[in-house]
Formats: structure tokens, C-alpha cells, sequence
């Protein structure tokens, strides 16, 4: 079990450009099964993948791979077409949020936004459309979601996963990576891991995704990387608090940022003396979560989590 | 992005929103030039000199070069002297401003050099209000933000008289409606001709912050004039870098010289620099790892010199430049390089980091850890190159071993 994608999820690529078509065809050797893609100028044409299996990826297939993806004019009609029922978003940052309101028109349930660099006002905007619709949006800005040996969206290296009992949910990409890449050596392993994005408007946040993993039965424990900039961190202590029932381990970013300054996240900022890290470790060690004070300590401190809470 | 008040103000001018007269001046002829056209439209023998820098805490700041000379400086020798002692009195304050070093409580210790002074005409305050719009990271919207507090940061007294502060969302796909601005002219006490031209500053400012992608449109203070006038005696405004591209007019507005050196050439190679005031440099690909980079360093007892993310598909070029911005930091005494490859390529940073050293030499410790794909192409490289750098097997063992180095 897993949350968000498996083995049966139908990806559609929106922005086939050369990092649109660079990822599909990571995803594509990891055993994703990509199934269309939208391109307004290009439809109608067949892009076509091929190369080495990843065998970090899905289990069981020949060591090469030809894969055709149609494209499509929209992706209503790629929707149609393939039944796809997941879409990751290359589009570049100008075009990126309709891009999204598209895919939530066409009754997409789960839109992967990777693209950097979005005008906010276009992603407020975004939510709004997005309001009264069924769909889930992961990002923008952020690696994406990979379920390991079965789904892999996003611009993650695969490799570094491992299946097993622990969701990641994370602001941040490579800080992903270093977390996963610990649970992967200690023999914890993921179900899945979400990255949430790094920007101040984003779709699921922290609260979705432990909603998400408490509900899932494989899911163990979850692991948590946030980072200074508005109060999500916050929000995650009072939700775990009052209704989570798996452990929960954390690291926080930014203890040392200044305040004013944009580290490198468009969200990442302390203003106004709110959104400190100081501030969001208190709050999760108020709510019971083990906080690793480095990032070295991260699977250590979910090891910690889950052995205290099989003590009790 | 930041901009000066006298370019806000004229974004705000051009869109209906009440400004007071002013004139920007780089020069002390300039200054004193701008006096008599502005006392002559207003009919007010009081105009106020400030300095234009992008920081605040200016009405408080201090000269180092002038101690006696605030940041911002309302001239009354009009009054009875009538216009030629208005200019003298400008011309004064104008000699010492210019190109001297204003030390606010935003600025630190350092200060900043004032380039330009905004000239403007003084205003017959009956009331001080604060209005500001910005983003509401909680509902993912815009939010007017008021207050009866003009004046005083806000800051302050979101901490101090919380109840005082009123917020109003708006919803993106309506804009401010006409009654939720009747209501915060209502809450603010606005009353009379205050209240139809306040009511009418709120829907011109609100959408000004839509139109020109705003991160913040502060007003502080607000003022409702002895005439029932409503005001920006002060306006702040940043932008949201990433909406430039369809505002090319705003984008031209930017200063450079406001900004540091370091991180603008940074921003060329399309890296994120921050410069700091420690000794240990930094270079790391992502943001939060750049982040958790320098929180490791201060953890094992040291300080970083600077936040830098060589982002997630940097080409040797640009790891090159990032090595070579840090080690021009004259506090650097050594430098760890942290990377874990996913997109980028550990031989691409080793490519990159020899690159850089060959060119610039090296005069300061190095360690690198280098985790991820391609890890063994990179290592390999490193080894090959001769380069005199210490290997890390974690993030922290670098910032130990780096710091060893350094002390």
C-alpha cells in the first residue's frame, strides 16, 4: 500500500519541452506508466522513449524499454484518450498555473506541479479554481511524488528508494533526498514520499499529507522536513496533536536564516518575527514529534519515534 | 524585488492613488531646485526632505558622517522666511544627506549610503492610519491589512494591540468589494469626505497590488489630510520577482546599487546567494539543504559566510562562478561543498570545483561531500585532480572536519 501513486496510476505530462522530456524518460525507466502527454503544437505526434531499465524501479521487466507517448492538443482530450489519472506539470512558470487549472477542468484527481518560478498571483488564483473542484494538487515547486518500485512523478533519482514503512513529506527536494536516502541504509524504508514544494502558495501541504498517511495502513511512521516561512510546520503540530496516531520524527530548516531574506525558497522567509524555525521545532516537540537537530540525524530520529512508540 | 518610495509613489500617482506632491533629486541643485515649484502648487510653505534608501526606520535614522541630521527632515523655514529660506534650509540638509552613510535600525551598524533625496510637500495631518496589502500564506490570498495605529511598525503592534489590526481577505476572483471597503473605512473611523475618498484609496490601491503583482503595497501612515484628503505619506511596495517578466516598467525601477554585489553577479549565473557574516563559505545544491547546510555549521560551532544553492541543473560554468564568488569574501577561511546528486550530477560539481581552482587557485581549507549520482564518477575526479581537499562521508563530518580546518 502506498498513498497518492502505485502501480496503476496513469501519468500525463503537460510541457513536453527538454525538461518535460528528460523526466518522462527517468520515469519511464523507472516503470512509470506514462501515458500521454499535451503539447498544443505537437499534437497528434508520438514521442518516442527508449533506452536501459532502471531496475532500481518496477520489478519484473526486460532490460530495455520502447515506450510511444501520444500527445495531445489538450488534456481533456488526453484524458479521454488514456484514462490518466495523474498529470505532472513541466509547463514553463508564465503558462504553469493554467497549465493546472486545465488539468483540474478535465477532472484530473491528482496534478504534480514541478515548475520553479510561478507568479504568485497566478498561483492564488489557481487555488481559487481549484476550490470547488475534486482534484488534488501537489506543489508547485517541488520534486514531486514517488512510491517506490511502482510509481516514480517527478524529477527524484529513484534509486536512492526503497520500499518500506515510512512516509516522507517534505518542502524541500534534496533535503527529500538525504531523508530518504537514510531510511533506505537503516532498513526503514518509504511507502511514499511527497514533496510538498517550496513555495508560499502551494496545493497539499503538511496536514493532507499526514491525513493522507494515517489513513494508509502500510505507513508506520511518518518523517516530516520543513523549513522556515509561514506557519504549515505549526499548523502540522496542532493536526498531529489532536489525531495522529503514528509517530511522527521532523527536521526543520532555517534555524540560522536571517530575518527578511528569501533563502533560495520563494517561501522560505521570516517576516514579521512569524514563520522562525525556533518557533515550528517548539510546536512539534510540543506535539510529541522527535526532532533530529541535523539533517544527518533525520532517520536516526525517525528510528527513535518508532521505537519509543512501540515501548509504550 | 524592492523599489524607493518616490518610485512607489509615482506607480501609486499613476493609478489614483492619493500621493503628495514630490520630486526626486540626486543632486544638491536638484534638492534646492525642487523647493519653490512645490511650495508654489501646494500654497504650504512646508516641504520635507527624505532620504531615499531601501530600508526602513528612516524618520528615525541617523547620519554617521551628521548625527545631528535625520533620515528624514520636515523643513519649516518657509513658514516665516518665506521660500528663499526654505531652499537655504534644503540646500543645507541636502549637502549633508547626500552621499553620506544613513544608519537606520533596519540598515545594522554599517548603515547605507543615500544617493537620492525625495523632495515633497508638507501635509496638514488631522489622522495617522495604517493600510497595507499582502499575502495571507494561511488562505493562500490577498489580504487588506488596517489599523488606527499609523505610524508605529506594525510589527509592534501586531505584538502590543493585536485587537487594534483589522484584516479583510479578497477574493482573487472578485477583487475588494465596494462593501468590504465601506466597512474598513467604517472600522477605521473614516468619516465625511474622508470616508468617500477613503473608501475609493482602498479600491485603487487594492487593485494597484493586483495589476503590478505586489508582495507587499505598505501605507505607513496612511493620513486623512485637515481637508478630509486621504493620503500615502509613505509607500512601500515589492514586488514578486517571478511576475516581472510582465512588468518590465517595474523592473526597470531597480536600483543595483541598493543591492549587494556578491548576490547580484550570483543572479547572473542564475544562482540563489545570500551573503553572511560568518567565516565558513558554502556551496550546495537545493534550497533546504543550503539552508540545513549552514545550520549544521553553527551546530558543530561555527558560522557560515553565505547561503548558496547552485540549484538542481547547474552546468560546470555556473558551480565554477558560484566557487569563485565565495572565495572573493575576504572573511572566508575555508569551504565545504555539499552536494547530494539527483538531477545534478556529483562529476558535474567536481568538473566545476577543479574548473574554479584552477583558475582562482586556492588559498583556504576545502571539503567536499559528495553524495548521490554519479558519487564514485565524482570522487574519482576529485582524487585524480590533485586538488588539496578533504573527503566527507556525511554532512556532518564535513562541517566538523571543515571547521577543524579553520580553527
Amino acid at each position: 500500500m502506498s498513498v497518492l501513486v502505485g502501480k496503476d496510476t496513469k501519468v500525463l505530462v503537460q510541457g513536453m519541452g527538454k525538461t518535460g522530456r528528460f523526466h518522462t524518460d527517468k520515469a519511464i525507466a523507472y516503470g512509470t506508466n506514462m501515458v500521454g502527454a499535451v503539447h498544443p503544437s505537437r499534437a497528434g505526434q508520438v514521442e518516442v522513449f527508449e533506452g536501459e531499465t532502471d531496475h532500481s524501479g518496477v520489478e519484473g521487466r526486460e532490460d530495455t524499454y520502447r515506450v510511444e507517448v501520444p500527445i495531445f492538443r489538450t488534456v481533456e482530450e488526453a484524458v479521454a484518450a488514456t484514462g490518466a489519472d495523474a498529470s505532472v506539470v513541466y509547463v514553463p512558470p508564465p503558462f504553469a498555473a493554467d497549465a493546472i487549472m486545465e488539468a483540474a477542468d478535465a477532472g484530473v484527481p491528482l496534478i504534480i506541479c514541478v515548475t520553479e518560478g510561478i507568479p504568485i498571483a497566478d498561483m492564488v488564483k489557481a487555488k481559487r479554481y481549484l476550490e470547488d473542484k475534486n482534484v488534488r494538487l501537489v506543489g508547485p515547486n517541488c520534486p514531486g511524488v514517488i512510491t517506490p518500485k511502482e510509481c516514480k512523478i517527478g524529477i527524484m533519482p529513484g534509486y536512492i528508494h526503497t520500499p518500506g514503512r515510512i512516509g516522507v513529506v517534505s518542502r524541500s527536494g534534496t533535503l527529500t533526498y538525504e531523508a530518504v536516502h537514510q531510511l533506505t541504509l537503516n532498513g526503514l524504508g518509504q511507502t511514499t514520499a511527497i514533496g510538498i514544494g517550496g513555495d508560499p502558495v502551494n496545493g497539499t501541504n503538511f496536514v493532507d499529507a499526514l491525513t493522507a498517511f494515517n489513513d494508509d495502513p502500510a505507513t508506520e511512521g511518518v518523517l516530516m522536513i520543513g523549513e522556515i516561512g509561514g506557519t504549515a510546520e505549526e499548523d502540522a503540530a496542532a493536526w498531529i496533536t489532536a489525531n495522529m496516531t503514528k509517530p511522527v520524527a521532523a527536521f526543520i530548516a532555517g534555524t540560522t536564516a536571517p530575518a527578511g531574506k528569501r533563502m533560495g525558497h520563494a517561501g522560505a522567509i521570516i517576516s514579521g518575527g512569524k514563520g522562525t524555525a525556533a518557533a515550528k521545532i517548539e510546536a512539534l516537540e510540543a506535539a510529541g514529534v522527535v526532532m533530529a537537530p541535523t539533517p544527518t540525524d533525520m532517520g536516526t530520529a525517525m528510528m527513535e519515534a518508532m521505537e519509543k512508540r512501540s515501548r509504550k | 524585488m524592492k523599489i524607493h518610495e518616490y518610485q512607489a509613489k509615482a506607480l501609486m500617482a499613476d493609478r489614483g492613488i492619493a500621493v503628495p506632491k514630490g520630486r526626486v533629486a540626486m543632486t544638491v541643485d536638484e534638492a534646492v531646485a525642487a523647493v519653490r515649484p512645490l511650495i508654489e502648487d501646494s500654497g504650504n510653505p512646508v516641504v520635507v526632505v527624505k532620504s531615499q534608501i531601501h530600508a526602513g526606520g528612516r524618520g528615525k535614522g541617523r547620519f554617521k558622517e551628521h548625527p545631528d541630521v535625520g533620515g528624514v527632515n520636515v523643513v519649516t523655514d518657509g513658514i516665516s522666511g518665506g521660500i528663499e529660506a526654505a531652499e537655504e534650509r534644503v540646500r543645507d540638509l541636502a549637502t549633508k544627506m547626500l552621499g553620506s552613510t544613513l544608519v537606520t535600525i533596519q540598515t545594522g551598524e554599517e548603515g547605507k549610503q543615500v544617493n537620492r533625496l525625495y523632495i515633497e510637500q508638507g501635509i496638514d495631518i488631522a489622522t495617522e492610519l495604517y493600510l497595507s496589502v499582502l499575502l495571507d500564506r494561511a488562505t493562500s490570498r490577498n489580504i487588506v491589512m488596517a489599523s488606527t495605529e499609523g505610524g508605529t511598525e506594525i510589527e509592534v503592534v501586531a505584538a502590543e494591540t493585536p485587537e487594534k489590526i483589522l484584516k479583510v481577505e479578497i477574493d482573487p476572483a472578485f477583487g475588494l468589494l465596494p462593501f468590504q471597503a465601506r466597512r474598513i473605512a467604517y472600522d477605521l473611523g473614516f468619516e465625511g469626505a474622508a470616508f468617500k475618498n477613503g473608501v475609493k484609496f482602498l479600491d485603487a490601491l487594492t487593485r494597484a497590488a493586483v495589476e503590478l503583482d505586489t508582495d507587499l503595497v505598505e501605507i505607513n501612515p496612511l493620513v486623512i489630510t485637515t481637508d478630509g484628503d486621504v493620503m500615502a505619506l509613505d509607500g512601500k511596495m515589492a514586488f514578486d520577482a517571478n511576475a516581472l517578466f510582465r512588468h518590465p516598467d517595474v523592473a526597470a525601477l531597480r536600483d543595483v546599487t541598493e543591492e549587494d554585489a556578491a548576490e547580484l553577479e550570483a543572479k547572473e549565473f542564475d544562482l540563489s546567494f545570500i551573503k553572511l557574516d560568518g567565516e565558513i563559505g558554502c556551496m550546495v545544491n537545493g534550497a533546504g539543504l543550503a539552508m540545513a547546510t549552514m545550520d549544521i555549521i553553527k551546530t558543530v560551532g561555527g558560522e557560515p559566510a553565505n547561503f548558496l544553492d547552485v540549484g538542481g541543473g547547474a552546468e560546470k560554468e555556473q558551480i565554477a562562478a558560484a566557487f569563485k564568488i565565495i572565495t572573493k569574501d575576504p572573511n572566508v577561511k575555508g569551504i565545504f561543498v555539499n552536494i547530494f546528486g539527483g538531477i545534478m550530477r556529483c562529476d558535474i560539481i567536481a568538473e566545476g570545483v577543479i574548473a574554479a581552482v584552477e583558475e582562482v587557485g586556492l588559498s583556504v581549507p576545502l571539503v567536499v561531500r559528495l553524495e548521490g549520482t554519479n558519487v564514485e564518477l565524482g570522487k574519482q575526479l576529485l582524487d585524480e585532480s590533485g586538488l588539496d581537499l578533504v573527503s566527507a562521508t556525511d554532512m556532518k563530518d564535513g562541517a566538523q572536519k571543515i571547521l577543524e580546518l579553520t580553527r
